[in-house]
């Protein structure tokens, strides 16, 4: 139902129409980040406003909208927002990615592969991917206007250098179109590969930074690396313990005293997906040891129960 | 087995429940009323104001009331419900000249044209915890009748205003207009033609030119301002300030409508300015004089419009080719950092989960960790 003490998408008219101007602008120049006039929201910044006034700007009453944080439709950031639309607009919402026509997401992207009747729309806390190196904006539109993505190269060699890999495990740094460096948000490197050739359209948005930025559909975007340090994903030793994927993103969970670990899909519709289709994961949380560690310092469970 | 947590959307409409059950209190302790809140929190009632760029008292102490006194939460209220509210377009300069004062003070003179007014401070009371205000009832000391000096009703202020201002609006010339007369102080022209930029519309870039950096200073935290004017005065950009003026009073707004070709009066706004005057030896271009800060903000904002008027004046360093060397002359860092609904919405969103970066970190950490255990075997 409907609140119709406010415009429909909660923003007004004009508003919508700048950050789409905004949006047009971003897809026609791949990975740039386009200042915007970013309104304070009925959400915290750094909560969420980007990907809120994005999706507000671009929803029609024939859409259908998932909301995930984490990978999963049920966390409460992910709920608040889907029902902030769902009372602003009446629009419908659903929790399976096959069915919705606009994604609104917080760090990861959805492992069912979408198509070009989707829009991906992140959530963006830090727009800028040198921010960490440079956090003057004034210089770092300076170094883009110029591709001078040096900074970055050399942060990443350092890493190989004195870690022996790069440190980045999320908001991995990619290339859009081979011109703009850009933040992917902080999903992690996992799901990196994803951004590349997708069909759907991609688009980012940072409330706070006042930035937004678009990935159009069919467009290159390459994780920086090196030719003797490919970019890798991250692999687990583990499958999913509910739908024994071995394929998907696992998130980690502590469920004794003794340290005792259950790795779940964090894309919970994927996850349900397979189990409804008949997989079935070991059910069973496993214990991690210290690689470091001598053998005589490793306690196992049941050891530590008998003592 | 195990089972996902399932439940968010029953834990939010716990949560709005309990959050009521906080703002009430002791239900047997009489609800505070909005009415209450605007005419006995009225500082409170003027910070959110400020800092949530809407002058509207009654909204503001409604903002004050739901976040059970939470100023910065009140503040964001404000702005979320301001947001998207239409623009009727841009009022003429307010003449902070002509004022019906609460309070006027200045550290330059001793006697100034217009005379000091003090006004009611808080300066002067020895900090005194009164007591007889934790009686119940009225304090007769305190009664309004005793600081109503204005008695002439001209049906355009509130109760609020007659019973602080000595007079209705007079013309009191400003410090800085008579010492501009002088030469003594530079006389800030108004920038070209175009209309002022309008932060809250256009996202703030940088280099930003003063009117918008005002803009910023304007909506920015009281409490950055104050640490950012104090590192000022303890050397951290060298600055010499005396408060030139700080006067406070209901002052008109005038709209110039396109139709009627003439400015009408919409109403008054109580603010408080303060024009701070610093030192400035003068370059090959320029004669020794003095140089101002500028501070502005709704209501009773002394400490505010003070700090503002010193990180104003240390922000114009590049202006006045001072080097720049302390963090409150750098403006990228200054007004990147001084909104407070940003900066409480992102250190408060580490709140959020972040289970799959920390995966992502844990999954790093451990292998790093495995590589390090082998070399260390291949070592030994």
């Amino acid at each position: 139902m409907m609140d119709q003490h406010y415009n429909f998408a909660f923003l007004d008219e004009r508003t919508k129409k700048r950050i789409r101007r905004a949006l047009l602008k971003a897809v026609a120049v791949p990975g740039y980040q386009v200042p915007f006039g970013s309104r304070e929201m009925p959400f915290a910044y750094g909560w969420g406003t980007g990907g809120v006034q994005i999706t507000a700007s671009i929803i029609g009453l024939s859409d259908v909208l998932k909301v995930i944080d984490q990978g999963a439709d049920d966390t409460t950031n992910a709920v608040n927002i889907r029902r902030f639309f769902a009372r602003t607009t009446g629009v419908t919402t659903t929790e399976k990615t096959r069915e919705a026509t606009l994604i609104q997401t917080r760090h990861r992207i959805p492992e069912v592969p979408l198509t070009a009747a989707q829009i991906l729309v992140y959530q963006v806390p830090m727009p800028e991917p040198m921010s960490r190196l440079e956090p003057s904006r004034r210089e770092t539109i300076k170094m883009h206007a110029l591709s001078e993505y040096g900074l970055m190269h050399v942060r990443l060699y350092e890493d190989i250098a004195q870690l022996g890999a790069i440190s980045r495990a999320y908001d991995y740094p990619v290339m859009v179109n081979e011109r703009y460096l850009m933040s992917p948000s902080p999903i992690p490197k996992f799901d990196n590969p994803k951004m590349h050739m997708n069909p759907a359209l991609q688009l980012f948005g940072a409330g706070r930074e006042k930035r937004l930025y678009a990935i159009p559909p069919y467009t290159a975007v390459r994780s920086l690396d090196f030719e003797d340090h490919p970019f890798e994903v991250q692999r687990w030793d583990h499958a999913c313990a509910l739908c024994g994927a071995t394929e998907s993103y696992l998130d980690e969970m502590i469920v004794d005293d003794a340290g005792s670990r259950l790795f779940v899909c964090s894309d919970s519709d994927y996850c349900e997906e397979r189990r409804d289709t008949g997989h079935v994961g070991t059910q069973q949380a496993v214990t991690l040891h210290d690689a470091l560690a001598t053998p005589a310092d490793v306690i196992t469970p049941s050891q530590q129960e008998a003592a | 087995m195990y089972v996902a947590v399932k439940g968010g959307a029953a834990a939010i409409e716990s949560s709005w429940r309990l959050l009521e059950t906080q703002r009430r209190g002791d239900p047997a302790i009489t609800e505070l009323s909005v009415a209450q809140i605007r005419e006995q929190l009225s500082l409170a009632v003027d910070r959110v104001m400020s800092e949530g760029s809407l002058y509207d008292p009654e909204l503001a102490a409604l903002a004050i009331k739901q976040a059970s006194g939470d100023l910065m939460e009140a503040i964001f209220l404000l702005r979320a419900y301001r947001t998207t509210l239409p623009r009727l377009g841009y009022s003429e300069p307010l003449d902070t000249a002509r004022i019906a004062l609460v309070r006027r003070i200045s550290a330059a003179f001793k006697e100034v044209p217009g005379g000091q007014l003090l006004g009611p401070t808080y300066d002067y009371t020895q900090r005194l915890l009164d007591f007889a205000l934790l009686a119940d009832g009225e304090d007769a000391a305190s009664a309004p009748n005793e600081l109503s000096r204005h008695t002439q009703a001209d049906g355009l202020g509130g109760a609020n205003e007659q019973a602080l201002t000595v007079s209705g609006p007079v013309t009191v010339p400003r410090i800085n207009d008579l010492l501009a007369r002088e030469g003594l102080l530079e006389t800030p022209q108004p920038s070209d033609a175009a209309p002022p930029g309008d932060l809250t519309r256009d996202p703030l870039m940088f280099p930003a030119d003063r009117a918008l950096r005002l803009q910023a200073l304007a909506r920015g935290d009281e409490g950055w301002l104050l640490a950012m004017g104090y590192s000022t005065q303890r050397g951290y950009a060298n600055s010499h300030p005396f408060a030139g003026e700080i006067r406070r009073g209901f002052v008109s707004v005038e709209l110039l409508p396109d139709e009627l070709g003439f400015a009408i009066d919409i109403g008054d706004l109580e603010v408080t300015e303060c024009q701070m005057i610093n030192q400035f030896g003068g370059s090959r271009e320029v004669p020794p004089q003095f140089t101002q800060g500028y501070g502005l903000a709704f209501g009773g904002a002394e400490r505010k419009t003070m700090a503002m008027a010193l990180v104003d004046r240390a922000l114009r360093a590049d202006e006045l080719g001072e080097p720049r060397v302390a963090p409150a002359q750098d403006e990228e860092f200054v007004l990147s950092h001084a909104d407070n609904v940003e900066a409480s919405g992102f250190v408060q969103h580490l709140k959020l989960p972040h289970y799959v970066d920390f995966q992502a970190e844990l999954e790093l950490v451990r292998k790093l960790r495995v590589a390090h255990a082998a070399a260390i075997k291949e070592a030994a």
